[in-house]
This record gives structure tokens, C-alpha cells and sequence, in this order.
């Protein structure tokens, strides 16, 4: 990427030949987003004698290329004159597709400045981006976030961008941010005028906690479940819940969220930059609470870990550093599924469109819930009606390599009337207070390796820092043997043995923290020797 | 029905083979008879003529020829290269307790070693039958009885079917006793296709039997007839786990019509899989609360003394808290959930019923449920 002082050269005057050619050129920075990344992209407007034209170049959308009559009606009924001679305006660099409205901006900006209508001298000092209305209005698009980590990386001092997104802009320190209501304004900006006044600063992500988030205190009963949570919150451990319909699930999916340490502001930027690009959340304000994506059964494989064309971040995507829902698990179509093991595997997913290849962040935690049979009440009160052929291909969905990935299985069922007339368990601050001090120890403990937390040990690392005794190495041997229990098994026992261990504020991985970890695995196949 | 006179020098002999084809010929004949409820009882009392005229309707010439020519010669070849030894009812190995029955099969297929067999019907021999979406509890109790009465000495019969019917021959399987499997098919066939692994280890251990000569698919009225050899097989049937219209009560009947012994393994007047099992009871039928019950009913209480210091064994020894859970999950608070309501700890419930699963005392099962394996 080149200097930044060589963005603009206005007027230029050369010859060609024999005969004397006026040559203008502007150069306006402005950022593509690629994936949820954003990359500089430099509009250069030639304005030279010809036949009146108006040409965009360098791997322009359709998006882009309808900008030609936005900016020209916006560069008109702004009052300033739209130069009747022969227009090229070329987006570098040539290899970088372009996509979305926002180039407009840049674009008319680049042409006022060509055309000597405005300052081409502060050009090298701000960014521009920003759609335009016909009426010559800024209007705000997607992505306004990541434009402005863009220009913080790229070293351009201030950002241009509409009203509505200055506060979002702000979000990014060391970036001035001007947020303009029209092209006039911008002009006015660059001819030296008055910088409209900077947006207030963000409120910190954790006083603005949300006061309607779920809370465990409205749970009752469910020991068992709210057990499982606070340990797949504690070590960043994937969670599989198992009960019949209306059992509560969903209900205790939804409250993990609140169990999981604040995000930090790192951490905040990134949720935010991938709400700004998929244009959810709350435009201008920081993510405050971590995400929480419960996406449909009939979800696309690419709908689900990003992709199409334009390539867009899927849910797997939408829920990093937060919470990642799949009801009905055995509903989702095998595809989609399988497309979900990279992203859980590597916190990442890379997308290949043809010549572009994009990273999309995906480090969430996976909560799955299920019918233990497809009616949903096998092992309930009620009878289940399934047929064994019925209840073989449940168990067969079930059993894909994406149970691999999962530590925990749980138990949902009913509570009884007693516990739903009860006192509440326990309230999520409660539990959050023991889950953050555990991370405290996972973090100690990890602090000079890859892993954040106990869910991505690996087998290096378990041998390090998950010390066991000779009886409960004997003990695992034995249920290793017997069959009940895989090679991978075994790692993701030791895995969750070692965050009860850390909840309970130990060192030492004792004999009951493992058997706790082997009551609630995920087993390969649940009834192996009858079914034989 | 008269047994037509053969030669015993050349076993299994033509008419008892020919008996054999024609049923098979027949299948698709008696099926239709079946499912229209043409006299169903009685059918296979028929003679072969009978049989012909009253079931082959207008293909009864093309199938009277075919059963003029049959070649009892292809039909040997045929079984042995299959590894299948065929038993007619002439011939002295021929299980004597079949011959009980009016309708009984003219030869029986043999899979599995032919010695071994006639051992496992010189013994005594308990059948045991039940549903195919058999619940937790029944799955968990078929393979005890299996697993206590092969133990002690006795051969264990079932029909191989899902659920109860495999989990007794599982049963019988570890604790290295016998076992026939008396299939709906021709014995070599494996039906239900899953049961492939359990097919070929009944047959390396035990044997597994049928009416049908080999390379015969089942069809629906295959089952109840193949019910009436395990009821005639066993001295004894066990019933566990049959709802209110179950075929594993057709076979206690038959069970009853011959003579033989019917028990039943009682459950929750609630479940509608305990109906037919406690309607059993309530007829009279003998109440099973494990082996030793089965074996009472058999050889009376002095077998008792002998098994019950066996079947203890498994939990001797266990800590105190561990035998206060396993009391609990035998009581009914199987999930961890409901141990909670007793007092005992989450923590403490999940540690422990990890113990007694890993000692193989109890089960974890669907909606996590555990179950008490003894």
C-alpha cells in the first residue's frame, strides 16, 4: 500500500504530442469491506476534453456502477456543475472487487475536486464514505466501524462519513470523525470550514449492560442443566441439552450469554464491526451484551458459516465471542452441520469466492438441543411412539462428527411442581462471579499458549496442566477398555474435569472431578451393547 | 397328522423336505390367507394336498407339477452350501419337545454347529419374549434374565427380534451360556438386518434355528408361527414387556395351550408396555422379579440357595453412599434430578452414578434415565 501524502495532485498539466491537454486528476481514499475487513481503496477521477462521458473502472459491482447517475443528480442539486467533458473515475486497486453503495462519496468528492468546484488540498487528510441520495444528502450505509479501524490502520487522520454513523465511527479512538448531512457539507468540510462537532464519546461496555438480558433467577428447578451451563461457561465448553418439547431448553440456552464474562473492549469492537457489516444491532452504540444467534433448523450451509455472492458473515460469524443456538439439532440438514466443524475447530472460517479469499471470525460457544427421540418424549412421563427405524435414524443424525466437538451432554426435563412453586436456584451474577474467577485461572494458566480457555486444550496441554491421580488414571483406563468410552472421549473428560476443577478453585484435578466429567460426557452411542 | 413313512438311511428324508419347499412355495399363498383371517388356526396341520387345494387357487396346477418333480437332492446341496444341517421330524435329533405341537415343523434348519445344539435342547431351556420398543427397564431386565439363567445352566430362546428378544440373547452372551435364536426366516437370513453382529456370534455360541429352509424372506405370518417354536421350545416362557395387543402374548398362550410354564416380569400399572404383562400375572401367571424367580418356578425353591449367592456378588463390597444411590435409582429416583430431591448433592449424584456405571451397576438411558443393571 502506498503513501498516504500522494493522494491528491489536482490540476496537472502535460503534453501530449504537439498539441497542449488539460489533465485533471483527484485522488480521494475511501475502504472496500471484504468480508468484515476493511481495505483501502483509492477513487482517481481524470477530467480531460472529450465527448461528454462518465466512466467507472476497476472491478466495480452493480452497486457501484449505478453510482454514475446518484452522483451526478447529487453533484447537480447541490448546486455545483457537473463538468460536461469526458469523466473516468477508477477504483484502486484494479483487483479488488467492489461492492455496495459506498463509494458514492468518494466518487463525487474526486469529481468536485478534479473540477476544481472544492480544496483538493485537504484530501490527504480524511477518508470519505458515504452513499448518496439524489438530493445530494450523506446517507449512512453498513460497515461504518470497520471503515474506521480501516482508516486507523491505514494512518489517514480524519473520516468523512454521514451524521447518522458519526457516533459509530467514533467508536475507533485516533480517528477524527466529521459527520456530514450532505455533499455541500463535505465540500464546506474541505474547503477549510468549521468540523462539525465530534460525536459524544461511547459508554463503556459494561455500564451499559442490558437490563431486560435473561436471568437465571427466573429459572426454577433444573439443577442439573444450570450445572452444565455454569461449567461450559466456566471453560468455553460446547453444550448439547436433551429433553422432550417445552422442558426448557431454550429457555436455558438463552441465559448463557449473561453467565460469560463481560466483553472486553477488543473484544466489543469486533462484535460490533460484524453487527455494523450485517447491519443489525444498534448502529452507533457499542455491543454491550455478547451475541446470541439461534438460527432456524432450515438454515443453508451458507447461511449459517457465511458465503454467497456477495460473500456475507453467517451466523457462526454473528455469534463470535457470544453464543451460538441450534435447536433441533437433528433437524439441520447433514451440510450444514458438517460446514460448522472448521469454524469450531479453527475460531475462523475462510471463505474462497474465485479470487478472493475471506476470514470471517467464528469463535462462539455452541449450545444444541434435542428431542431425545424424534416425538419427543422417549425416557418422559409420556410414551414415546417412535418406531425403532425412527429412533435408529435419530441416533444416527445425532452421532455425526459435529458430537465430537460438543464436551457436554445434559438432561432436560420437566421440573417438577414443587420446584416451579420454589425459590430460584441461583441468580446469573451469582454464577458469573464463579465463572469469571475460574477464567481468571484458565488465563494464568494459559497465558503463554494459543488456548483462551480449558475447551481448546489440546492433547500437548492436557498433559500439562491436567494432572490426575493413579486411581483415577486407573479408573479412566478401565471405562476406556470397557469400550464406554473413545480416544476423544477421554480428552473432553479431562477437558471439562479440569473446569470443575477450576470452579472449585483448585489446582488439582481430583478423583470426583472426573467422575462428575464422565456423568455428563456425550456418549458415541448411547445404548452400543443392546443394540449389537 | 399322519408322519408318512420314510427312509431313515437317507436324513433328512424327501417327504419331510418337500413339506419344507411347499411351505415356503406357499408363503406369499398363506400370507394372503392370513391377512384375509382365512381359518388361520390349524394351517400348517393341513396336509401337503390339503394345503395345495385350499391355498395355491388358480396356480394350483403349475404348483402341483413343481411339487410332483421336486428334486430332494437340490435341496440338500442347497442347505449345505449355506452350512445349514437340516433336522426332519423322522430323524432322532429332532428336537423332541417341537413334537409337542400339532402343526409341528416338518424340518427344522439348523445354523451353528449341530452338536452343540442338540446339547443346548437336552438342557433346560426358558424362553424369553417381549416387545421390540421395549423401554430402559425391560431392555435392562431381559438381559438379566438372560445373562441368570444361562449362567446357570440353562439355555435362553428368543427370536432375535429388536428390544427385549436380542437383550436376552445379549444377556446370555455374557455370561458365556446358550442361546437359540429362532428366526421368521431361513436361518441364515439375518432378520432385522441391524442384528448381523449378534446373528453371527449366537451362531459361532449357540445355534439359531428356522421352520424355513434357506434363502426364505419372512413374511408377516412367519412370526406367529415362529412364535409357536419358541413356546414350544422353551419349558418355560418369560414375558417382558408386552402392551395390551402384543405378539409376545400370542406366544404365552401358545406357551399355555402346550403345557408349558408362562411367567411374566410385572411393571407400572401405568405403562401401557406392562398391560399385557400384568394382565399375565393377574391371569396367573408366575410374577418374575429376576433369574431365581424363573428358576424357582422350574426346579422349585431348593435351586435358590445356590444362584442367590451369584447374583449378590456384583455389589458386594460397595461403599455405603454407593449403595444408598444404587437403592435410590432401583427405587425409581433415576434421574440426577430427582436423586437432587432426595438430598444428595448434584455434584455428589453425578460422581456417583458415574461409579456404579463404570462398575457396570447401573445404565445411563434415554432422558437421563439410569437404570439399575441387577
Amino acid at each position: 500500500m502506498g503513501t498516504i501524502e500522494n493522494r491528491c495532485e489536482a490540476r496537472v498539466r502535460c503534453n501530449v504530442g504537439a498539441r497542449s491537454v488539460a489533465v485533471v486528476l483527484a485522488r480521494v481514499i475511501t475502504f472496500a469491506i471484504d468480508g468484515i475487513d476493511p481495505r483501502p481503496v483509492w477513487v482517481e477521477v481524470d477530467i480531460r476534453p472529450g465527448l461528454p462521458a462518465f466512466h467507472i473502472v476497476g472491478l466495480a459491482d452493480a452497486a457501484v456502477r449505478e453510482a454514475r447517475e446518484r452522483v451526478r443528480a447529487a453533484i447537480l442539486n447541490s448546486g455545483f456543475e457537473f463538468p460536461a467533458r469526458r469523466i473516468t473515475a477508477n477504483l484502486a486497486p484494479a483487483d479488488l472487487r467492489k461492492i455496495g453503495p459506498g463509494f458514492d462519496a468518494a466518487l463525487a468528492v474526486g469529481l468536485l475536486a478534479a473540477s476544481g468546484q472544492c480544496s483538493a488540498d485537504a484530501l490527504d487528510r480524511w477518508a470519505v464514505f458515504g452513499e448518496l441520495s439524489l438530493t445530494g444528502t450523506v446517507r449512512p450505509c453498513r460497515g461504518v466501524l470497520a471503515v474506521a479501524e480501516g482508516a486507523r490502520r491505514a494512518g489517514v487522520a480524519g473520516l468523512i462519513v454521514a451524521r447518522e454513523r458519526a457516533e459509530e465511527a467514533a467508536l475507533v479512538d485516533s480517528v477524527e470523525v466529521a459527520g456530514v448531512e450532505d455533499l455541500r457539507g463535505i465540500a464546506v468540510l474541505l474547503d477549510g470550514g468549521e468540523v462539525p462537532p465530534p460525536a459524544p464519546a461511547p459508554a463503556s461496555p459494561t455500564a451499559a449492560a442490558t437490563p431486560d438480558a435473561p436471568d437465571l433467577a427466573d429459572v426454577r428447578g433444573h439443577e442439573l442443566p444450570l450445572r452444565a451451563l455454569e461449567i461450559a461457561a466456566a471453560g468455553g465448553h460446547n453444550l448439547l441439552l436433551e429433553g422432550p418439547p417445552g422442558s426448557g431448553k431454550t429457555m436455558l440456552a438463552r441465559r448463557l450469554p449473561g453467565l460469560l464474562p463481560p466483553l472486553a473492549r477488543t473484544e466489543a469492537l469486533e462484535v460490533t464491526r460484524v453487527q455494523s457489516v450485517a447491519g443489525i444491532g444498534h448502529p452507533g452504540v457499542l455491543a454491550a451484551s455478547r451475541p446470541f444467534r439461534a438460527p432456524h433448523h432450515t438454515v443453508s450451509p451458507a447461511g449459517l458459516v457465511g458465503g454467497g455472492r456477495p460473500p456475507a458473515p453467517g451466523e457462526a460469524t454473528l455469534a463470535h465471542h457470544g453464543v451460538l443456538f441450534l435447536d433441533e439439532l437433528s433437524e439441520f440438514s447433514r451440510p450444514s452441520l458438517e460446514a460448522l466443524r472448521q469454524p469450531i475447530e479453527d475460531g475462523e472460517i475462510v471463505i474462497v469466492r474465485g479470487q478472493q479469499a475471506l476470514r470471517f471470525p467464528t469463535r462462539f460457544t455452541l449450545v444444541a438441543a434435542t428431542n431425545p427421540c424424534p416425538c419427543g418424549y422417549a425416557g418422559s412421563e409420556r410414551a414415546c411412539r417412535c418406531g425403532e427405524h425412527e429412533l435408529a435414524r435419530h441416533r444416527r443424525r445425532l452421532s455425526g462428527p459435529l458430537l465430537d466437538r460438543i464436551d457436554l451432554l445434559v438432561t432436560v426435563a420437566r421440573p417438577s411442581a414443587d420446584a416451579l412453586n420454589g425459590a430460584p436456584v441461583t441468580s446469573s451474577a451469582t454464577v458469573r462471579e464463579r465463572v469469571l474467577a475460574a477464567r481468571e485461572r484458565q488465563h494464568a494458566r494459559l497465558a503463554d499458549t494459543t488456548a483462551h480457555t480449558n475447551a481448546q486444550l489440546d492433547a500437548r496441554l492436557l498433559r500439562a496442566h491436567v494432572r490426575i491421580g493413579g486411581a483415577t488414571r486407573r479408573m479412566l483406563a478401565q471405562a476406556y477398555d470397557r469400550g464406554g468410552l473413545s480416544a476423544r472421549g477421554h480428552d473432553r473428560v479431562l477437558r471439562v474435569a479440569r473446569t470443575i476443577a477450576d470452579l472449585a478453585d483448585r489446582e488439582a484435578v481430583t478423583f470426583d472431578d472426573v467422575l462428575q466429567a464422565l456423568a455428563l460426557r456425550t456418549c458415541d452411542s448411547t445404548d452400543d451393547a443392546v443394540a449389537a | 397328522m399322519n408322519v408318512p413313512a420314510c427312509d431313515l438311511s437317507r436324513l433328512p428324508c424327501r417327504p419331510c423336505l418337500r413339506r419344507s419347499w411347499l411351505i415356503a412355495r406357499l408363503s406369499g399363498h398363506i400370507e394372503l390367507a392370513w391377512s384375509a383371517r382365512r381359518g388361520r388356526a390349524g394351517l400348517l396341520a393341513l396336509e401337503d394336498s390339503e394345503l395345495i387345494a385350499s391355498l395355491a387357487g388358480d396356480r394350483r396346477a403349475t404348483i402341483l407339477t413343481e411339487y410332483d418333480r421336486f428334486d430332494d437332492g437340490t435341496a440338500r446341496d442347497h442347505c449345505a452350501a449355506r452350512g445349514v444341517t437340516a433336522l426332519c421330524r423322522c430323524d432322532p435329533r429332532y428336537p423332541s419337545p417341537l413334537q409337542d405341537l400339532p402343526d409341528a415343523p416338518a424340518v427344522l434348519y439348523v445354523c451353528g454347529e449341530l452338536e452343540r445344539f442338540e446339547r443346548a435342547v437336552s438342557t433346560d431351556r426358558v424362553a424369553i419374549v417381549g416387545a421390540r420398543r421395549a423401554t430402559d427397564y425391560g431392555l435392562q431386565q431381559a438381559r438379566g434374565l438372560g445373562r441368570g439363567l444361562a449362567g446357570a445352566g440353562l439355555t435362553v430362546i428368543s427370536g432375535m427380534a429388536l428390544g427385549v428378544d436380542a437383550a436376552a440373547h445379549i444377556g446370555a452372551l455374557d455370561a458365556q451360556g446358550m442361546t437359540i435364536a429362532v428366526l421368521a426366516c431361513g436361518p441364515e437370513q439375518v432378520y432385522p438386518a441391524s442384528k448381523r453382529r449378534l446373528h453371527a456370534r449366537i451362531v459361532a455360541t449357540g445355534a439359531v434355528v428356522a421352520e424355513l429352509p434357506p434363502g426364505t424372506p419372512p413374511r408377516r405370518w412367519c412370526f406367529p408361527a415362529r412364535n409357536r417354536i419358541i413356546a414350544a421350545l422353551g419349558q418355560a416362557t418369560v414375558v417382558v414387556e408386552a402392551g395390551e395387543r402384543s405378539g409376545s402374548l400370542i406366544t404365552a398362550g401358545q406357551a399355555a395351550d402346550l403345557g408349558r410354564e408362562v411367567a411374566a416380569l410385572p411393571g407400572l400399572v401405568t405403562a401401557p408396555l406392562a398391560a399385557g404383562t400384568n394382565g399375565l400375572i393377574a391371569d396367573g401367571a408366575q410374577l418374575v422379579r429376576g433369574a431365581h424367580d424363573v428358576l424357582e418356578l422350574l426346579f422349585g425353591a431348593t435351586a435358590l440357595t445356590l444362584l442367590s449367592a451369584r447374583a449378590d456378588d456384583r455389589t458386594v463390597g460397595l461403599e455405603p453412599d454407593l449403595r444408598a444411590l444404587l437403592d435410590h435409582v432401583g427405587g425409581g429416583c433415576d434421574t440426577v434430578a430427582a436423586l437432587a430431591g432426595r438430598g444428595v448433592g448434584i455434584d455428589a449424584a453425578l460422581a456417583g452414578l458415574a461409579q456404579l456405571e463404570l462398575r457396570g451397576l447401573v445404565r445411563r438411558g434415554s432422558g437421563g434415565r439410569y437404570t439399575a443393571t441387577c
